[in-house]
């Protein structure tokens, strides 16, 4: 996150030296886009508080933790693709869950699906790509995802178990 | 597009008086979607307002010329080499690629790359991906990207060429 600030900032002084009229523009142009999508953001915001209150950690481990490989395999792509997490708070709890002795396939599809697959994100994406491309979009992560979840599970050996 | 503004806003209105109402009457489940709806928000602020001065950035000092040589039509394999390195720097997640690409498409970069900078910065972020390794191991993260890449490009220009046929276009600015 940090270099993120050390960036901007560095790039901002540039910039200013540069052409302080040109960085002015920037500024407006950064300011009206971020206006722009803001209630969209808004939208999403909202339906991520709500999501996350009814689909918590606690109800994510405990199905995707089942005996049945497929189904959880299944769920717990399902998880991935309506919530949505840092990656700070999701690979810890996926560590956790390994060592509880989870699959690794199941951990692949819940863990592609949460950053490919953006359910949540919908209210944004669509104001860029409209709905038809952001549906179709999103369906072919999808599907990528289960893809890499079966290959992860062959490479471990855990497909034909 | 204006029904679609007051759906909008009645949702947006009714959620805060459910949050207000929540907390009037100590109702918890109302006053932990509020926690998860700020905390959620403060870690977008930390990244958005930079991300898009980036973004400002770059539309004023990028030249057209130089995304349609890097990323339009005629930029052959190398352009989505540097959609997927240009992924792995972006910080956040898939609401700041979007923006980004919006930018890149604005300036000229064609749809099959503008798909696979997008997938790509759903997945091969590398500050995120060094933090999978470390829990779930190297030979997970490296299966998943060695799939993931191959597959994101491949699809990406089904799509993007798909769509190009179609005379699709990124919505416009408003």
């Amino acid at each position: 996150m940090r270099y993120l600030y050390i960036v901007t900032v560095i790039a901002m002084v540039f910039s200013l030296i540069a052409d302080w009229r040109r960085t002015l523009k920037a500024i407006k142009i950064a300011i009206k886009r971020f206006i722009n999508i803001l209630p969209a953001f808004l939208i999403m915001l909202i339906l991520v508080s709500i999501v996350l209150f009814l689909v918590p950690d606690k109800v994510i481990s405990r199905y995707i933790g089942s005996d049945n490989k497929l189904i959880s395999t299944v769920l717990a792509s399902l998880f991935g693709s309506i919530t949505l997490m840092p990656g700070f708070i999701a690979f810890p709890l996926c560590g956790i869950l390994l060592k509880k002795g989870v699959s690794y396939m199941v951990l692949s599809a819940f863990t592609t699906t949460l950053m490919m697959v953006g359910v949540l994100t919908y209210p944004v994406e669509k104001e860029y790509f409209g709905i038809k491309v952001t549906i179709i979009r999103n369906t072919i992560s999808f599907l990528i995802a289960m893809i890499i979840a079966i290959t992860t599970g062959f490479f471990f050996g855990e497909v034909f178990q | 597009m204006k029904r679609n503004n007051i759906i909008r806003t009645m949702g947006i209105s009714a959620y805060i008086a459910f949050i207000v109402f929540s907390f009037v009457v100590d109702f918890t489940p109302g006053k932990q979607i509020f926690k998860n709806f700020t905390a959620f928000s403060v870690d977008m602020l930390k990244v958005l307002p930079c991300a898009f001065i980036l973004i400002g950035l770059f539309e004023v000092w990028v030249k057209k010329e130089t995304v349609e040589k890097h990323f339009g039509k005629e930029c052959g394999i190398k352009g989505y080499v540097w959609a997927i390195l240009l992924a792995g720097t972006t910080v956040g997640g898939l609401y700041v690629a979007f923006p980004v690409a919006y930018s890149l498409y604005s300036k000229g970069a064609k749809l099959s790359v503008i798909f696979t900078y997008v997938g790509a910065s759903a997945i091969c972020r590398i500050p995120m991906t060094i933090y999978e390794a470390s829990f779930m191991g190297m030979k997970f993260t490296l299966i998943r990207l060695l799939t993931s890449i191959p597959l994101v490009v491949v699809f990406s220009i089904l799509l993007g060429n798909y769509l190009e046929k179609k005379n699709y276009e990124m919505k416009r600015e408003k």
